[in-house]
Formats: structure tokens, C-alpha cells, sequence
């Protein structure tokens, strides 16, 4: 009894999560326009989507930006955490504080202090605001995420590579970046789908130059609803998806 | 030795200049405007004021916000009583299954927000998904009429945001020590008594981080009222982006970014005092 009743709550949590999920996809193939009742099965929704480049486009910048800036915020992440944990000096407390808060802080914050410092140096709103915008939201995640993994290294390894005569770069480039690899993918897979996810910063850092994804369904749909957007939506998600599930499978045969 | 002192330089250099510029610049530049005057024309005048924080204390503005932070409230509360017994049956699980079950929640989590609230659409509106099953189980007679309602915008909060409460609470759960409850139970304590007493309080980090991870991002996204309520569903991201994009008056808006990150700053400590507080009143 006890077991129906925890199958049952589960079953009706995930009913809740997938069910707009899963009338969107079926949507998303049927002929009928506008009503839900089902007018047969099609793809022209799907072939509609490829004659619409505006819409293309936009999901073509929306990767392109998660690639690039998740390769940067990868780097960047990496070398903060790599200093926090390898160095000792002054003001290493306030970094892990700023850190912390910029992973805390509100999306809506982020995105406007980000405004009011382009605003405030001049710079055009488009692609290279965005992707600042972006690699900002995710170098937190990535040191945090990459700082974990450090913390588990056997220290004594690059001790003794330093006795062995190992410059701080080639122990940097030698051990701690092959040992911190599958943080590295999980920190560069995450800052991947967070770009991917965001709308809110996005919102306040790109210019109508480099219009993404999300930010172009927003005006769509102030027209109503369009049964391309739907197909379009089904096939990020199965890309989102497919994404994350290949990297799972690489970080576990990386351990 | 030179070449270390150089790549050492170059890191810390870099790394600081890089947080420098892009998060303490920034944060201090708004908290500046927030101090400044309005200027129709130049968008800000380098004039000291306060008339920024005292409008947003003026009863107007002030009920607004009122308004905001009670339905992010809301939304978390019940994000929180959905999600905790779901988290506690998932932690509960066999192993292979748990794993299974927490996959599943992540992968709403993984699609973009935007999309999946475009997706309620199919299910709230008038001809949509809800509707149609009702009347045709005829429960309902005509539609129910919940797009742009604040009830669309309630449901499309917890229907984003759930997974935020699901994980960190599943965290918190799952390091539980099933000696403890046991001890518990073995001393007399009932079921609910135990729940109260040795639950809670231990999985308190979890539940106060899952409702940060909640109640923020509930306070900012604007586009769900856009999306799913009318006109006059308002969040405290609506105010703030309108004063930026549409009313221009830029020591506003960022007087309430600063007013936001005050009350982010409040449940960080409520964070760390519950995380210092639980573990003390547990090894009582």
C-alpha cells in the first residue's frame, strides 16, 4: 500500500514535469494547426522549419555561443581553480567570496550590472557582449566544479614532479590538467547547457545584431503560436539530451 | 625560476583582472547609478540622491514588491511541499533506480526554460490540453480560463523551478543517517515526531537551498508573467527590466537590483546559520 502510494506520487510529479514536454512534441507532428484534436500525423511542421532561416539562424547562434563561450569559461574556470588550489597569497579568501556570489547571484543582476558596464564603456550590444555575458555566467560553475576535483588529487604526485624538475607550467599542463579532465568535461557540459538555458542574461547583453534562440521565441509568441516553434523546441531538446547523456557516458569511461 | 614566477604572474593576473572587471566593476558601477539622479537625456546625472531607495519604499512601489516577493514566496512553498516527498522517495530507492528516477528530472532541467514555458502554453489555454481532457470527462462544462491568469504564471514558476528544489533536496536526503532515524524511533519517538525532530532539521541545509535556488530566480523571470500572465502580473524582474529597457530611468532600476541582491545576500546567512544550526542541534 505504502509502495502504490509512493509509485502513484512520483508517477503524478513526473506527469506534471512532461506532460506539456510531451503535448508539445505531439503538436509538433500533428496536421491540424490550431486545435489539439488530432488531424493525422505529419512532418510538414518539421519542413516548414527548415524554409524558416530566421528561426534557423537563431538556433545556429544559440550553439554557436554555448560552444564557444562553455570552450572559454572551460579555461578560464580551469586557471581560477587551478590557483586556488595550487597558490597561496593575498586575497585568496575575497576570490572564493566573489566567486560564490557571482555563482549566487540573480541571473536579472547579472545581466544588468553587465548592461550598465557595456552601457558605460560604449560597447555595441551583439555578439561579443553576449558571449562576455555568457562565459561570466559560467566561469563560477566551472570553478567550482574543476576546484572539487583538485581537492580529491594525491598532492604528492606533483610534489614529486617538482622535486623531479617540473616547471610550475609543465606540471600544470603534465598532471594536474590530464588528472582534472573529467571535471573539465562535466564543468565545460555544464556551462554548455547553462548558455543553452539562459534567457535572462542574454536578454540584457545581446543587441538585435545576434538574436538568439530564446530570445527570438520570446517575440514570437507574442504572435501566438506557431507549430514550427514546436518542432523546433522538440528537436533542442533531443540535442540538449543527447548532449548531455554522450558526455555522462565519457565521464564515467574517463574513471 | 623565472619562467615559474611568470606563469604564476600570469594566472593570478589574469584570474583576478578577469573577476575584477567583469563581477566587482560591474556590481559597483550599479550600486553607483543606484545613488545617482535621473537624467532624461543623458540617462543619468552624476548628482548624488537617495530618491531612488525612497521611492521604492513609497507605498506604490513598496506593495508592488510586496506582491512579488509573497508569490515567489508562494511558489517556493509549494515547490517545497511537492518536491520534498518526491525527493524523499527518490533517495529512498534502490540504487539503479534512483538513478533512473533523478535522470528523469534532470532532463526538464536541462531544456531551455523559455522553451518549456512556451510549452504550457499547449496544455493551459483555452482549446489546450487540460481543458479538452476535462470536457471530455465532463467535469468541467466550458473552459476553464487560466492563460493570463496569475494562476498560469503560479504554475509556470513551479513548473520551471521544481528540479532546482527536486535536486538539492534529493542531496540532502540522500546523505541522511539511517542510524539516526532508527536510534529515534528505537527511543519512542513516533513516526512524525521523528520526521520533525531528526528529518527536518538535518536535511534543513538542503531545503534552505533549494528554496534560494527557487525563490530568486522566481523573484527575476520576467518572461513567464510576460508569457503566461496578463498585464498586470508583475514581477520585481518585470519592474527592473522595464525601468532599464522602457522607462529609462536607470538609478531605479538599479536601486531594485540592489534591493534584489540584499535579499539574496539575507538567505545566504539564513543558509549558513540553518547548515551551523542543524548540525549543532542534532549532536545535542
Amino acid at each position: 500500500m505504502r509502495q502504490l502510494i509512493k509509485t502513484t506520487y512520483a508517477g503524478l510529479v513526473y506527469l506534471f514535469l512532461y506532460l506539456p514536454l510531451v503535448v508539445m512534441a505531439v503538436y509538433s507532428f500533428n496536421a491540424s494547426k490550431y486545435s489539439l484534436s488530432w488531424k493525422g500525423f505529419t512532418l510538414k511542421w518539421y519542413g516548414k522549419l527548415l524554409t524558416n532561416t530566421t528561426l534557423i539562424d537563431a538556433a545556429i547562434r544559440s550553439l554557436t555561443i554555448a560552444v564557444i563561450s562553455a570552450t572559454i569559461a572551460c579555461i578560464l574556470g580551469t586557471l581560477v581553480a587551478f590557483m586556488l588550489h595550487q597558490y597561496r597569497f593575498q586575497g585568496r579568501r575575497a576570490i572564493f567570496g566573489s566567486l560564490f556570489i557571482m555563482m549566487m547571484s540573480p541571473d536579472i543582476v547579472i545581466g544588468i550590472s553587465l548592461l550598465v558596464l557595456f552601457l558605460a564603456t560604449g560597447l555595441t550590444l551583439g555578439f561579443w557582449t553576449l558571449l562576455m555575458g555568457h562565459v561570466t555566467l559560467c566561469v563560477p560553475f566551472v570553478a567550482a566544479t574543476v576546484y572539487s576535483r583538485f581537492k580529491g588529487f594525491d598532492t604528492h604526485v606533483i610534489e614529486a614532479a617538482k622535486d623531479l624538475g617540473a616547471s610550475e607550467y609543465q606540471v600544470f599542463h603534465q598532471i594536474v590538467l590530464p588528472m582534472a579532465m573529467p571535471g573539465l568535461i562535466a564543468g565545460w557540459l555544464l556551462s554548455f547547457t547553462l548558455s543553452l538555458d539562459d534567457v535572462i542574461i542574454s536578454f540584457f547583453t545581446t543587441g538585435p545584431t545576434y538574436e538568439v534562440l530564446p530570445l527570438r521565441i520570446y517575440s514570437m509568441v507574442r504572435l501566438g503560436i506557431k507549430p514550427d516553434v514546436n518542432a523546433l523546441s522538440v528537436v533542442m531538446i533531443v540535442i540538449t539530451v543527447a548532449a548531455v547523456l554522450l558526455s555522462r557516458r565519457l565521464i564515467k569511461d574517463k574513471k | 625560476m623565472k619562467d615559474n614566477r611568470l606563469f604564476k604572474r600570469f594566472v593570478i593576473g589574469g584570474t583576478v583582472g578577469w573577476i575584477m572587471l567583469f563581477g566587482i566593476i560591474p556590481t559597483l558601477m550599479l550600486t553607483g547609478a543606484s545613488f545617482l539622479q535621473r537624467d532624461p537625456s543623458e540617462l543619468i546625472r552624476p548628482v548624488f540622491s537617495l530618491e531612488s531607495y525612497v521611492r521604492l519604499f513609497a507605498p506604490a512601489l513598496g506593495s508592488m514588491i510586496f506582491k512579488s516577493l509573497l508569490m515567489a514566496a508562494m511558489a517556493t512553498v509549494l515547490c517545497l511541499f511537492i518536491g520534498y516527498p518526491f525527493a524523499y522517495i527518490v533517495a529512498r530507492a534502490q540504487k539503479q533506480r534512483a538513478r533512473w528516477m533523478l535522470l528523469l528530472v534532470m532532463i526538464p532541467f536541462w531544456t531551455n526554460t523559455l522553451i518549456r514555458t512556451y510549452a504550457l502554453i499547449a496544455v493551459l489555454k483555452a482549446d489546450g490540453f487540460l481543458n479538452t481532457t476535462l470536457m471530455f470527462f465532463g467535469l468541467i462544462k466550458a473552459p476553464l480560463e487560466i492563460m493570463y491568469t496569475q494562476t498560469a504564471v503560479f504554475l509556470g514558476l513551479i513548473y520551471t523551478l521544481l528540479p532546482f528544489m527536486i535536486l538539492p533536496l534529493y542531496a540532502a536526503i540522500e546523505k541522511l543517517d539511517n542510524r539516526m532515524l532508527e536510534a529515534s524511533r528505537d527511543l519512542g519517538a513516533s513516526r512524525s515526531k521523528t520526521f520533525r525532530k531528526i528529518t527536518i532539521p538535518l536535511t534543513m541545509p538542503g531545503i534552505v537551498s533549494g528554496c534560494m535556488l527557487v525563490f530568486l530566480p522566481a523573484l527575476g523571470m520576467f518572461y513567464i508573467p510576460d508569457i503566461l500572465g496578463g498585464a498586470r502580473t508583475m514581477l520585481l524582474g518585470n519592474y527592473i527590466r522595464d525601468q532599464f529597457l522602457t522607462s529609462r530611468d536607470i538609478p531605479m532600476g538599479a536601486a531594485a537590483s540592489i534591493a534584489m541582491t540584499m535579499i539574496m545576500g539575507l538567505m545566504l546567512v539564513i543558509y549558513y546559520r540553518s547548515v551551523r544550526h542543524a548540525g549543532r542541534k542534532v549532536r545535542q
